[in-house]
């Protein structure tokens, strides 16, 4: 992409009045985002965040970028079709755990197993907020909750693990307030050509409080993965283009290792859907005489 | 031997058969035979669900009807005049509909004992005496092709079997005086990797075709004159292509790129694979994981400044509601297909019906205004499709194009339309300007937002499923702005009646009945209409294409007759919005069959209201 004007981080904040609850991990996700932006290069005209609902889905109105906050779930598929139409684009997609993983699974895995060229990140805080509270995909099991009184009984899915299983070629971890180690993994999913999956773990502090504690606040349980290297003590050397070890490594948590792996699990070039997509289209140009074409197959004349 | 040649106006043959015996190509193929002598026609595929029930059973039956004249017709034929049956089940499920004196030609070899008990027959209906009262001709048809193909080298037993569709094809071809030309070079083609099979079916085809020159059981050729139609170069065309063809139109038309999400979904598929075969016209073809994906898709296209279309059938509509209201709310153009079929859920896949006219005006939560319209025929699935995007890209507006399964798959004559001479669409996308963008300030003559698209410098903007302020574009929650914002959707979709032609009648001098139709039963209506008048009855007929809004004067031709009739393949939901809005006390004839009217019963329920 072209490299456009200097830009500060300010020019990237609309002129909305940001909504999200005091002391909300959201901010912390927005005021990175809005400091890398300029580092990228992008003309802001050029850039479209794309959400579905939820809290993280307000994102959008925050960005001084073309925005569009749509329905439950269907943010990827609407990036999907904005990417295609047009690959000039730098597409961002913001949702959430219950956005991405309950109601809008489907076209989660199907825009990661496409390797469609769009930006995902999941934020990531186990609870639904914007409904006041009940419990989500990602909760841990026995979350008390507004639905789950007695607390919940139903396994949670490891977002990494299900983006791995789809076999998305980048996949990332970080936290809301780690603010090197959210521009790191940002940059790097900018980068990527191809579908770019990025939980980042959020504190909802009105309803799930403290669910990250462990790795947020207790930051000698943070284990960043560096390519090449041994991940700490699990015995894993560190392969960004293995995709078991990058499974391995998704498995690694705060429960069974006492550690939380961050940073880039995946990182591999397949080429992107949208560029297939093109490829297709520019090796078709040339017929495109719409009367040749309403006149094909058997023709006959009357009079 | 030399034959006698009768004159016949116009005949409806039917070719009836298993699943795999391929009904489907003769059928077309002999419409392509009679499309190039010159007669007017009109098809009707009625194929099952399954795409191989099991042999020689009654679920597998597949037929194909065409309807042929040295006259301008407008259906595929309430009865056939000639039915071929290439085993007991095709004639089981379709001897109801022959006349008694009609031809029945039946492939004799097929009528084993198996066969026969499979179909139900308690004994051989060829030779029990119970088809006595029709010509029938019961040709060995599968053995008198093996027999012609036998010296034919690398052509198994069964595929010799399986050409006895290109012997009956001849045979038909014969008994109309069809050109055997365009079939022997179809087949040179079709085949062309396989030269043995091309030989065998060539040689199959000219086969029946010799069997009826000189056999004696047929003692009468029969000859129908091209029809006198409007001068011009013609084509065949099926709905689902015709709607393809318009969707690329309007992209060229308008200058933007045509973008399809669809999930396979019958009758609507084929609409996915013909716009997939056009990429040189730059066709991007989004073939999603489900509806909703589909849908959404398109909207992504739309936003980004293309034209966004989903094609659909109606258990596939449901699904996509949710986003329609999205599309409502974001005042962006997309274009939803429905490709209407029978019943609620699932239904009958196949068969046609046009019972989702409430569904897709109403069945969005809220006050979210859609403009439909409706196809009438197959051809005129390709200037609906124009007109949907036409509507949609100026309005900025979702819009419901209603075709259905027997529009979809029917095919016709349609004479090749002068691209040149259809109208350029202008978009007039927002452009960069001094001060502040506002995406909800509008158009004063069209009531439309400005379409500001991703790489418009200073134009950058946030748009929202949640409520927004007028103008501005910002979240709100005032609540009169609310009410505000809801009407002026609602005016922005009413104000379309400005940019779409009045409702034209077809008005006969004394009549005080009208019939108002709307999409594809257009053909069966205006058949019945003219019947009821060639036996001197008065009548006049109007068609729909707007169903929202409708034409500006609808209520006045309404209530310019003394009874109106309003025949639908639903349980009168047309009639219903014609009571509500216009508060004309209409008649509703109402039938759900999975098949298209026939001319006969629009006559009779005509007749009965003068």
């Amino acid at each position: 992409m072209a490299a456009g004007p200097k830009l500060t981080a300010k020019e990237f904040k609309s002129d909305q009045e940001v909504r999200w609850c005091p002391g909300c991990g959201d901010y912390a996700i927005l005021a990175s985002m809005q400091s890398l932006m300029p580092e990228l290069g992008l003309e802001r005209e050029r850039i479209v965040f794309i959400s579905g609902i939820g809290c993280a889905a307000r994102f959008p109105y925050y960005m001084q970028t073309y925005g569009m906050h749509s329905i439950h779930g269907r943010a990827p598929a609407i990036a999907t079709g904005l990417a295609v139409t047009r690959p000039d684009l730098s597409v961002w997609v913001v949702t959430g755990d219950g956005d991405a993983l309950s109601i809008g699974g489907n076209n989660l895995i199907h825009a990661l197993r496409r390797n469609v060229n769009v930006k995902i990140l999941l934020f990531n805080n186990q609870i639904y907020g914007l409904t006041k509270g009940q419990y989500s995909p990602t909760s841990v099991r026995g979350t008390v909750s507004g639905s789950t009184p007695a607390g919940s009984v139903d396994y949670p899915f490891n977002p990494l693990s299900v983006a791995l299983g789809a076999e998305a070629t980048f996949v990332a971890r970080a936290i809301d307030t780690d603010k090197p180690g959210l521009t790191n993994v940002l940059r790097r999913a900018a980068a990527h050509r191809g579908t770019a999956f990025v939980e980042i773990y959020q504190n909802c502090n009105i309803y799930n409080d403290g669910a990250f504690d462990f790795a947020r606040e207790q930051k000698e349980n943070r284990l960043y993965l560096e390519h090449g290297s041994p991940a700490g003590e699990t015995g894993i050397v560190h392969d960004e283009t293995e995709l078991a070890t990058a499974f391995a490594l998704s498995r690694v948590t705060y429960e069974t290792h006492g550690v939380v792996p961050l940073g880039v699990f995946r990182a591999v070039e397949r080429d992107s859907y949208d560029d297939l997509v093109q490829a297709q289209l520019d090796a078709a140009r040339g017929k495109d005489d719409l009367a040749a074409l309403v006149a094909s197959g058997d023709t006959w004349d009357v009079g | 031997m030399v034959k006698r040649v009768e004159q016949l106006e116009s005949v409806v043959i039917r070719f009836a058969g298993d699943s795999g015996d391929g009904v489907q190509l003769t059928g077309s193929r002999f419409t392509s035979e009679t499309a190039l002598f010159g007669n007017d026609l009109a098809t009707l595929p009625d194929f099952p669900a399954e795409i191989r029930a099991p042999a020689g059973s009654l679920p597998g039956v597949s037929g194909f009807q065409i309807h042929f004249a040295a006259h301008d017709i407008l259906t595929p034929g309430d009865a056939p005049n000639v039915l071929v049956a290439m085993n007991p089940a095709a004639l089981k499920t379709n001897l109801g509909d022959l006349p008694k004196g009609g031809t029945l030609i039946a492939d004799a070899d097929a009528f084993s004992d198996r066969n026969v008990k499979r179909a139900g027959y308690p004994a051989n209906p060829l030779q029990d005496g119970s088809l006595d009262g029709y010509q029938v001709h019961a040709v060995p048809l599968t053995s008198l092709t093996v027999g012609a193909l036998k010296d034919i080298e690398g052509v198994t037993s069964r595929e010799a079997e399986r050409s006895k569709n290109m012997f009956a094809l001849g045979l038909v071809s014969w008994l109309f005086g069809r050109p055997t030309e365009p079939t022997i070079a179809f087949l040179e083609t079709k085949f062309a990797k396989r030269p043995e099979i091309v030989a065998a079916n060539v040689r199959a085809f000219n086969a029946g075709y010799a069997f009826g020159e000189t056999s004696e059981s047929f003692a009468v050729q029969y000859e129908v004159r091209p029809a006198p139609l409007t001068p011009g170069r013609y084509r065949q065309i099926t709905g689902n292509q015709a709607l393809s063809y318009g969707l690329i139109a309007a992209a060229k038309l308008s200058g933007v790129r045509l973008f399809l999400g669809a999930y396979p979904i019958t009758p609507a598929s084929g609409i996915l694979e013909e716009l997939a075969r056009h990429k040189s016209f730059g066709v991007r073809t989004f073939q999603a994981e489900d509806e909703i994906a589909a849908v959404g898709a398109a909207l992504g296209a739309s936003f980004g400044g293309g034209l966004g279309v989903s094609t659909s059938a109606g258990p596939g509509v449901v699904l996509k509601s949710e986003t329609v209201g999205l599309a409502v709310a974001l005042e962006l153009p997309l274009v939803i297909v429905d490709v209407q079929r029978a019943g609620p859920s699932t239904g009958m896949p196949t068969k046609p019906e046009q019972a989702d006219l409430l569904l897709v005006l109403f069945g969005r939560n809220s006050e979210s205004p859609v403009p439909v319209l409706a196809a009438a025929t197959p051809g005129d699935c390709f200037g609906a499709a124009i007109e949907a995007a036409r509507i949609a890209l100026r309005y900025r507006t979702p819009v419901y194009l209603l075709s259905d399964a027997y529009l979809a798959n029917g095919a016709e004559p349609w004479l090749i339309p002068d691209v040149g001479a259809i109208p350029r669409i202008d978009i007039g996308f927002a452009e960069p300007g001094d001060g502040e963008f506002l995406p909800y300030v509008r158009d004063p003559e069209t009531l439309a937002r400005p379409w500001a698209i991703p790489g418009t410098p200073g134009l950058e903007h946030r748009i929202s499923g949640l409520e927004k302020a007028n103008e501005t574009g910002n979240v709100s929650y005032d609540p009169e702005n609310h009410d505000l914002m809801t009407r002026l959707r609602a005016q922005k979709v009413a104000a379309i009646v400005q940019d779409i032609p009045p409702l034209d009648v077809d008005h006969q001098e004394g009549a005080d009945v009208l019939v108002l139709s709307w999409g594809g039963t257009y053909g069966p209506v205006a058949a019945g209409v003219r019947r009821v008048r060639r036996s001197g009855g008065r009548v006049s007929h109007a068609h729909l294409r707007w169903l929202n809004p409708f034409p500006r004067n609808t209520g006045d031709v309404l209530r310019s007759y003394d009874r109106v009739l309003v025949p639908e393949m639903n349980l009168g939901q047309l009639l219903k919005l014609v009571r509500a809005e216009f508060l004309v006390d209409a008649h509703g004839y109402n039938r759900l069959r999975g098949k298209p009217f026939k001319a006969s019963e629009i006559a009779s329920a005509v007749r009965a209201l003068l």
